[in-house]
C-alpha cells in the first residue's frame, strides 16, 4: 500500500490549496462526496416519479376505468379525461420498473453510497479516476433526461415491460410505440456506460487505494458488497448493452436478431436479458445487504457475526448468479430439461442468502440493541428480505412455477426483494446523513416515517401473494375483465388504499430530509459511536477527506464492546491489542 | 383470509393436485422458517435491548453453528429440488398417449383453435377452426400444439394449473387432462400488446356424451 498512499498524500496536499469555483464545486465536481450527493438527488427525484407512476397503476387496478384524480390534463390518446387506456397502463408499469431499477435504486445505492463511502471507508482521498467519476454522473443524468423525454414523443413511452421481450419490443407494428421504445433503448445504453465507468472506478479504488493497514478482511461489509456489485456490473452490463443495441438495430435498421419472420430467435433476447437480469437483481440487493450488516453491528454494539462467512456468501452469491438466469424462463419454451438444471442452481443460490440472514440474527443475539431510525430500517430490511427470499422458493420449484409464473405472486415476491431495498436505502440515508451533510436528521419524524412505511409496505405487498395464488395475472390493465378474478376486487382496492398511504407517508421522509439539510442539529464527528474510518473524518469531510496524514488502520471494522476497552466501540484508527476469542 | 391456500382456484386437472400439494409443502416449510426467523428477531430485539450498565457480548461467530445452519438449509433445498423434478418431468417432458390433439395459436389478441377434424390430421380440408373456443371431453388427455402468429403469448388454464408460453417460430407441446366438466377461462399470461388484458378464450369440458354430440354437430363430416 505504501506507494499508492504516497501518491495520495501528494494529491491531498495539492487539493487543499486549490480554490474551486461554483461550477467545479457543485456541478462538474470531481470530488467523490459531491458526486455521491448528486446521485442522491437524482435518485430521490426519480424515486418520486417512479412512485407516482405506481400510484396511477394502483388507481386503475382498484377502480378500473374511472378518472384518476388530478390527471385530466393529460391529452388523448394517452388518457381520456383522466381515464387510463390499456396502452398507457402498459407504459406505466414499464416505466415504473425501469425508473425504479435504473434511475432510483441504482443511483442511490451504488451511485450515491458507492461514491460517498468507498474512499471514506477505505481511507483514500478520492476515487482512482475522479474525472471518469464526474463523467459517470453526467452520463447518468443525460440517460435520465433521455428516458424522461420518452413520455413526450408521439406513440407514447415504451410499453413492452421492463423486460422488453422480443418480438413485442422489436418492431413498432406490435405495440404502436415508435420512438418511446427507441429512446428507452438509447437511454439504457447510456446509463450502461455510466455504470461501467463507475464500476471500473470502484474496483480500481478498492484494490489499490486502501489506507495503510486496511487489509481485505478489515474492509467493512458494505465495501465488500459494493466491490462485488461493481464486478457483477462490469461483467453483466455489456451483455445487456449488446442486446439493447441488437434490439435497436432490429427496430431501426431492419435486422432480424429477434424477429422470427426474418429467421431471428425471440428466446435469444430472453437469454441475453436474464443473463444480465439475474445478476442485476443482486446488483440491486447486495449494497443494501452491506448497509444492513454495518448498521446492525453498530447499533447492536457487537461484532458482526461470522464476518468471513458474510463476505464469502456474497462472493458465492455473485458467482452463482451467473448460472441461474434460466429460472425466469421455465415456461418460455426453452427445453424443459434445462429447467431442471436451473431449478437446481437456484436452490443452491438460496443457501448463501439464508446464511446471511442467520448471521444477522447472530449479530443481534447478545447485543445491546439501540432502536435508532437507521437500526429500525435495517431490521425491517432483514424481515422483508426474509419474506422475499422465502417466497422465491415457490418459484424455484418448477412445477409450482407453472401455476404462479406471471401472476401477482411474482409481483409480491420481487417487491419484497427489490422494493424492500428501500429499507436498506432509508437505513443508509438516516445513518450517513450526518456525515454527508454535517447535520442530523430528526429522529422522531424518522421513526414515524418508519412505522408508517413498514406497516403500509406490508399491507400493500403481502396481499399480492393471495392474488397470485388465485391466479391473478400480472401486467393486466383491468382484472374485472376476467370472471375468475372478480372476487378479488375488494382486495385490489385494499391494496390500492394501502399503496396510497404508503406513498403519502414518504412526504414525511422528504420533509425530514430537506428540513434537516438546512436546520438539522449540527452533527458531531462520530454521532453513532461507530468504528469505521468515515467517522474519523470531519462531518462533512473536506476535499481530500483527511488532513495531512492518511488514517492508519489497526484492526477490523466491527470491534464493538471489546473487553478491556472502556467505551463500547473501538475505532479502526485506534491501536489496541485484541483479545483472542473463540470462533474468530 | 390469511390462509394462502384458500385462495387457490378450484383444481380440475389430473396433475393440478400434485402441484397444489407441492405448493402446500413449500408453504408450510417457508411458513415455519419465517416464524422461526421473525420470532428470533423479535425476541432478540426485546431481550437484548439496550439497558444501562449491560454490555454486549464480545463474540465474532460460532463455527459449529454456522456449519450446522448451512448444511440444514442446503439439505432442505436439495430435498425440495428432488421432490419437484419428477412432477415437472411428467407435466412438461412426457405427453401421455392420446388421440385428442388440438392446435392453439396465439395472435394479437385471440386464441385461434384448430381441431384436426374427423381424419385426425391437421392441415387437411376437414380441419375445424374456432377462435377462443376449446372443447374437450372430461377425463381424457388432450395434447396441445402451441404456436404464435406474432408476439409471445402464454396459454394459461388457471383451474388446470397449466401455463405455457406460445412463441412465434416454434411449436411447443403441452397437455392436460380435465377431471370435471364445466366452462373455464383461458387468459393470456404474457404481455402481448395493448389488448393483452382481456385476451381471453374459453375451455369447455364436456361429459363423453355431450362431447360426441358437439363433435357430431360441429365437426365437418368427411
Ligand atoms: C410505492 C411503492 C410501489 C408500489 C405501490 C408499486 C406497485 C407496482 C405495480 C402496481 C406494478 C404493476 C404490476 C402489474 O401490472 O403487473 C409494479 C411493477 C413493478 N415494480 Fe413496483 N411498486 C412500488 C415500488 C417499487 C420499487 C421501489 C421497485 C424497484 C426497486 C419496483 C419494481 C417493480 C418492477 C420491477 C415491476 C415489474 C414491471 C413489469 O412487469 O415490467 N416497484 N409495481
Ligand atoms: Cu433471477
Ligand atoms: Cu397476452
Amino acid at each position: 500500500m505504501s506507494e499508492s498512499a504516497g501518491v495520495q498524500a501528494v494529491h491531498g496536499a495539492h487539493a487543499h490549496h486549490e480554490e474551486l469555483g461554483f461550477l467545479r464545486t457543485y456541478v462538474f465536481s470531481t470530488d467523490h462526496k459531491m458526486i455521491g450527493r448528486q446521485f442522491l438527488f437524482l435518485g430521490l427525484f426519480m424515486l418520486v416519479i417512479g412512485g407516482l407512476l405506481a400510484m396511477m397503476m394502483r388507481w386503475q387496478l382498484g377502480w378500473p376505468e374511472t378518472p384518476v384524480p388530478g390527471m385530466r390534463w393529460v391529452p388523448e390518446p394517452y388518457m381520456f379525461e383522466g381515464i387510463i387506456p390499456p396502452q398507457t397502463y402498459n407504459s406505466l408499469f414499464t416505466m415504473h420498473a425501469t425508473i425504479m431499477i435504473f434511475f432510483a435504486v441504482m443511483p442511490i445505492m451504488i451511485g450515491c453510497f458507492g461514491n460517498f463511502l468507498i474512499p471514506l471507508m477505505i481511507g483514500a482521498r478520492d476515487m482512482a479516476f475522479p474525472v471518469l467519476n464526474m463523467l459517470s454522473f453526467w452520463s447518468g443524468a443525460v440517460g435520465g433526461v433521455v428516458m424522461l423525454s420518452g413520455f413526450f414523443v408521439p406513440g407514447g413511452h415504451a410499453a413492452s415491460g421492463w423486460t422488453a421481450y422480443a418480438p413485442l419490443s422489436a418492431s413498432a407494428i406490435y405495440t404502436g410505440v415508435d420512438w418511446g421504445q427507441n429512446l428507452w433503448n438509447i437511454s439504457l445504453i447510456i446509463i450502461g456506460a455510466s455504470s461501467l465507468m463507475g464500476s471500473i472506478n470502484y474496483i480500481t479504488t478498492i484494490i489499490n487505494m486502501r489506507a495503510p493497514g486496511m487489509t481485505w478482511f478489515r474492509l467493512p461489509l458494505v465495501i465488500w458488497s459494493l466491490f462485488i456489485t461493481a464486478i457483477l456490473l462490469l461483467l453483466a452490463l455489456p451483455v445487456l448493452t449488446a442486446a439493447l443495441a441488437m434490439l435497436l438495430t432490429d427496430r431501426m435498421l431492419g435486422t432480424h436478431f429477434f424477429l422470427p419472420a426474418g429467421g431471428g430467435e425471440p428466446l435469444l433476447w430472453q437469454h441475453l436479458f436474464w443473463y444480465f437480469g439475474h445478476p442485476e437483481v443482486y446488483v440491486l440487493v447486495l449494497p443494501a445487504m452491506g448497509v444492513t450488516s454495518d448498521v446492525l453491528s453498530t447499533f447492536s454494539r457487537k461484532p458482526i457475526f461470522g464476518y468471513r462467512a458474510m463476505a464469502m456468501s456474497m462472493i458465492g452469491i455473485a458467482f452463482l448468479s451467473w448460472i441461474v438466469w434460466g429460472h425466469h424462463m421455465f415456461l418460455s419454451g426453452m427445453n424443459p430439461a434445462l429447467g431442471t438444471a436451473f431449478m437446481m442452481s437456484t436452490m443452491v443460490i438460496a443457501v448463501p442468502s439464508a446464511i446471511k440472514t442467520f448471521n444477522w440474527l447472530g449479530t443481534l443475539w447478545g447485543g445491546s440493541i439501540r432502536l435508532t431510525t437507521p437500526m429500525l430500517n435495517a431490521l425491517a430490511f432483514v424481515a422483508i428480505f426474509v419474506i422475499g427470499g422465502l417466497s422465491g422458493v415457490f418459484m424455484a420449484s418448477t412445477p409450482v412455477d407453472i401455476f404462479i409464473h406471471d401472476t401477482y405472486f411474482i409481483v409480491a415476491h420481487f417487491h419484497y426483494v427489490v422494493a424492500g431495498i428501500v429499507f436498506g436505502l432509508f437505513a443508509a440515508v438516516y445513518y450517513w446523513f450526518p456525515k454527508m451533510f454535517g447535520r442530523m436528521m430528526n429522529e422522531t419524524l424518522g421513526k414515524i416515517h418508519f412505522v408508517l412505511t413498514f406497516v403500509f409496505f406490508n399491507l400493500t405487498f403481502f396481499p399480492m401473494h393471495f392474488l397470485g395464488a388465485g391466479g391473478h395475472m400480472r401486467r393486466i390493465w383491468n382484472p374485472m375483465q376476467y370472471e375468475f378474478l372478480q372476487h378479488f376486487q375488494p382486495m385490489n382496492q385494499f391494496i390500492s388504499v394501502s399503496a396510497f398511504i404508503l406513498g403519502v407517508s414518504q412526504i414525511l421522509f422528504l420533509v425530514n430530509f430537506f428540513w434537516s439539510l438546512f436546520a438539522g442539529k449540527k452533527a458531531e464527528v462520530n454521532p453513532w459511536h461507530a468504528n469505521t474510518l468515515e467517522w474519523a473524518a470531519p462531518s462533512p469531510p473536506p476535499h481530500g477527506n483527511w488532513g495531512e496524514q492518511l488514517p492508519i488502520v489497526h484492526h477490523g471494522p466491527y470491534e464493538y464492546s471489546v473487553p478491556g476497552v472502556e467505551e463500547d466501540y473501538l475505532p479502526q484508527t485506534r491501536p489496541h491489542a485484541l483479545p483472542v476469542t473463540a470462533g474468530h | 383470509m390469511w390462509d394462502m391456500l384458500s385462495w387457490l382456484p378450484e383444481n380440475v386437472s389430473t396433475y393440478g393436485g400434485e402441484i397444489d400439494s407441492l405448493f402446500y409443502i413449500i408453504y408450510y416449510i417457508t411458513g415455519v422458517a419465517f416464524l422461526l426467523v421473525a420470532g428470533a428477531m423479535i425476541a432478540f430485539v426485546i431481550m437484548y435491548r439496550h439497558r444501562e450498565g449491560r454490555r454486549a457480548t464480545y463474540l465474532h461467530g460460532n463455527t459449529i453453528l454456522e456449519i450446522t445452519w448451512t448444511v440444514v438449509t442446503a439439505l432442505i433445498f436439495i430435498v425440495l429440488a428432488f421432490m419437484s423434478q419428477p412432477l415437472w418431468g411428467r407435466i412438461k417432458q412426457e405427453v401421455p398417449p392420446t388421440d385428442l390433439q388440438v392446435r392453439v395459436t396465439g395472435k394479437q389478441f385471440n386464441w385461434e383453435i384448430v381441431y384436426p377434424g374427423p381424419d385426425g390430421k391437421f392441415d387437411t380440408a376437414d380441419d375445424l377452426q374456432i377462435d377462443n373456443e376449446l372443447h374437450v371431453p372430461v377425463n381424457r388427455p388432450v395434447q396441445v400444439f402451441l404456436a404464435s402468429k406474432d408476439v409471445i403469448h402464454s396459454f394459461f388454464l388457471p383451474q388446470l394449473r397449466l401455463k405455457q408460453d406460445a412463441v412465434p417460430g416454434r411449436v411447443i407441446q403441452a397437455w392436460f387432462q380435465a377431471t370435471k366438466t364445466g366452462r373455464y377461462e383461458i387468459p393470456c399470461a404474457e404481455l402481448c400488446g395493448f389488448g393483452h388484458s382481456g385476451m381471453l378464450g374459453y375451455l369447455t369440458v364436456y361429459s363423453p356424451e355431450e362431447y360426441s354430440k358437439w363433435v357430431k354437430e360441429k365437426w365437418p363430416s368427411r
